[in-house]
Formats: C-alpha cells, sequence, structure tokens
C-alpha cells in the first residue's frame, strides 16, 4: 500500500516538508512540485533530511517548476528524480492513494 | 446528479481528511467539517485526522463571536450524530503546543506520529483542505 | 483510470490552478478520464467569467472553459463557497435575489456532495491547494 504525498510550499516559508517527512514512510513517496521544487537543488539547508528521507521514500521533483524558477540545469540531490507532468500523472495511478499536504 | 439522488449500495470507500490548520485566520477548517457532514449522506467508512495545527480546532472555548465570526466549534461534537465517530489526534501535535485532551472539546483516538502512516495507509481517499 | 480533482485556490493568486490544470490536461492526453474538477474555498474564483487577464497572460478561466467544451470535463464549483465569494449562475441569481450572474461557460454550480461522490466514484482524487 504505497501514498504518494505531494509538498508545494518551499521549506523555508512552511514547515510543511518536515512535517510531512516525519509521517511517512517505507513504501510512500513524496512529489515536490510548485514552490516546493527548490528544495530538490543540491546544496539547500534540507539536503540532509531528504537524503535521508530517500532511504525510506522515493522522491521527485516535478522538473517545469524547477524549470520556472530558474533551476532546470542546476544539480539536483541524487536520490531526487524528474518527472514531468505524464509523469506526474503516472505516480498518482501507480499509488494506492494521494495526499496533498496543504 | 444532485446530491439528493446520490444512489445507495455501492461499494464503500475510507475517506481521511486531514485537518492541519489553526481555525478562524483561514476558511479549511470550517469549509472542511462542512464536507465531513455533507459526505455523511453518502454512507462512507469516515475518519478525520488532526495534526500539527488541526488539534486547535478542537480546542474548548473558543468565542470567536469576538471578532464576529460564527463559532462552528460545537458542531463537532454534534459529529457522532452523523456517524462520524473516527476523530484521531496526534499526540505529538498536542504537546508541543503545551496541550492535552483535557483541552478538547470532544472525546478523540489519541495516536502517537508514528502510527499516522498506519493510519493513512488503510485509506482510499484522502482529503485536505 | 478515473480520475478527479480537487482545486481549492484562486486564479493567478496561487499556482494551485494552473498545476491541477496541467495535470488534466496530461491525465487525458495519457488516455485517462477525468471525470470531474471540483472547486472548493476561494476555488470557485475559477468559475467567473468577468476576469480580464492581460493579454499576454494566460486566461485561466477561459482555459477551463475551453476543457469543458473540448473534453467534457465536468467542472463543478461548490454552491457554499460561491454564496460566500459571489460567484452566480441564473438559479442562485433568483433563489438569493441578486441583480446579476457571472458563471463562466462550462461550469457548473452544485453541493459538496459532487466532491464526495468524485471520491467515491473515481480511482484517484488529487487534491491542488495553498
Amino acid at each position: 500500500m504505497s501514498t504518494l504525498n505531494i509538498i508545494n510550499k518551499s521549506p523555508f516559508e512552511k514547515r510543511t516538508l518536515d512535517q510531512c517527512l516525519k509521517r511517512i514512510g517505507e513504501g510512500d513517496s513524496v512529489l515536490l512540485i510548485e514552490d516546493a521544487a527548490i528544495c530538490a537543488v543540491a546544496g539547500t539547508a534540507y539536503a540532509e533530511q531528504l537524503i535521508a528521507a530517500s532511504k525510506q521514500s522515493k522522491l521527485y521533483v516535478l522538473q517545469p517548476d524547477l524549470q520556472a524558477r530558474g533551476f532546470a540545469e542546476a544539480a539536483l540531490l541524487d536520490s531526487m528524480e524528474q518527472v514531468d507532468y505524464e509523469g506526474f500523472v503516472n505516480l498518482v495511478v501507480t499509488h494506492d492513494r494521494v495526499h496533498s499536504w496543504l | 446528479m444532485e446530491d439528493d439522488e446520490y444512489q445507495e449500495g455501492g461499494e464503500i470507500k475510507k475517506f481521511l481528511y486531514v485537518n492541519r490548520r489553526l481555525p478562524h485566520g483561514t476558511a479549511y477548517a470550517i469549509e472542511s467539517l462542512e464536507t465531513v457532514l455533507i459526505g455523511a449522506a453518502f454512507d462512507q467508512d469516515v475518519s478525520m485526522l488532526f495534526i500539527d495545527d488541526g488539534v486547535y480546532q478542537l480546542k474548548k472555548e473558543q468565542a470567536p463571536d469576538c471578532i464576529d465570526f460564527k463559532n462552528f466549534s460545537k458542531t463537532y461534537r454534534a459529529l457522532e450524530m452523523y456517524d462520524v465517530e473516527k476523530l484521531y489526534v496526534e499526540r505529538e501535535s498536542l504537546e508541543e503546543r503545551g496541550l492535552t485532551t483535557d483541552d478538547l472539546l470532544v472525546v478523540v483516538e489519541l495516536i502517537p506520529g508514528s502510527e499516522v502512516k498506519a493510519l493513512v495507509d488503510q485509506q482510499d481517499v484522502i482529503l485536505s483542505f | 483510470m478515473k480520475l478527479a480533482v480537487l482545486v481549492n485556490e484562486g486564479p493567478y493568486q496561487h499556482q494551485a490552478s494552473d498545476s491541477a490544470y496541467q495535470f488534466v490536461m496530461a491525465a487525458l492526453a495519457a488516455g485517462h478520464e477525468v471525470m470531474r474538477v471540483f472547486f472548493y474555498h476561494d476555488g470557485v474564483n475559477n468559475g467567473t467569467r468577468l476576469t480580464t487577464p492581460p493579454q499576454d497572460d494566460r486566461n485561466i478561466q477561459k482555459r477551463w472553459s475551453a476543457l469543458a467544451d473540448e473534453h467534457k470535463v465536468d467542472l463543478v464549483l461548490c454552491v457554499a463557497a460561491c454564496q460566500r465569494r459571489g460567484i452566480v449562475d441564473e438559479e442562485e441569481m433568483k433563489r438569493n435575489g441578486k441583480d446579476a450572474s457571472n458563471i463562466a461557460e462550462g461550469f457548473r454550480i452544485s453541493g459538496l456532495g459532487q466532491l464526495v461522490e468524485a471520491g467515491v466514484e473515481a480511482d484517484r482524487l488529487v487534491t491542488f491547494g495553498d
């Protein structure tokens, strides 16, 4: 049973990322969209926390949201997989449920 | 199809309403509650989860009339009448806010943060506002 | 799969309605059915026909109306949220004694039951919000 967790806020603005990561685990996935996309980039203060989460959960970032914010060519965290909107749809259908952390 | 024409006897799904925000600063709390009440007519298996600032929605002694707001907090006590009886509150969310279950206006099931995933994993549909 | 989408925020102020639209378009392109897009909270503001966005910017409301027209996606605005925010169709106009209606083409106003029904009938429900 797997949950796709969607986060859309920058962790520098809201604590959503932290609040999500501490309640998920094995088999769950996290998709970063909208402003949350920026923490997919290597070298932020949240890198360590995301790398730790990646040991149990798959991490994804919506590439158009990275590109929109000037990070199309940026080095991302190793554990981060980029998806486009087609990939986003695919994540939704291949997980059992979707939890948008708002 | 209008609401009152909904056909009974179909599949029953597990719905989890996740509440993470304080009441009154935004409309999410009251509008989430309205969805739960209307949704009760669909006879699904409903649970409500209050975590992070969502625990404040259940705080006793709310008196928002002083800011000209409707006091909808007593509606949480009426949920039982709508067969919505599974109200889960995360223990850590209460503790880090200096609250206990004595501060809440309804009886809830207190769960540790470590059990939130297990609760979520049982659900078919998660609604967050 | 049969998908449903919930949009909790209004146009332009939050990216939510854009993300929802792009998601719906990708889902349809992949051959999935999008049975309903339900608009709640400020999301109902996606359904007014009175917007005049700048010519060089995307027209969010027209985009939704085109989606309804071309792909027959059911766009539902929550009646209670509409009443609070002044999104009005002919019926609501008469019922509540308003002097105008402003609902955009392709949208319909209905109850929260339509959201719950979407949750029951769809295989997946995805929420876009703040």
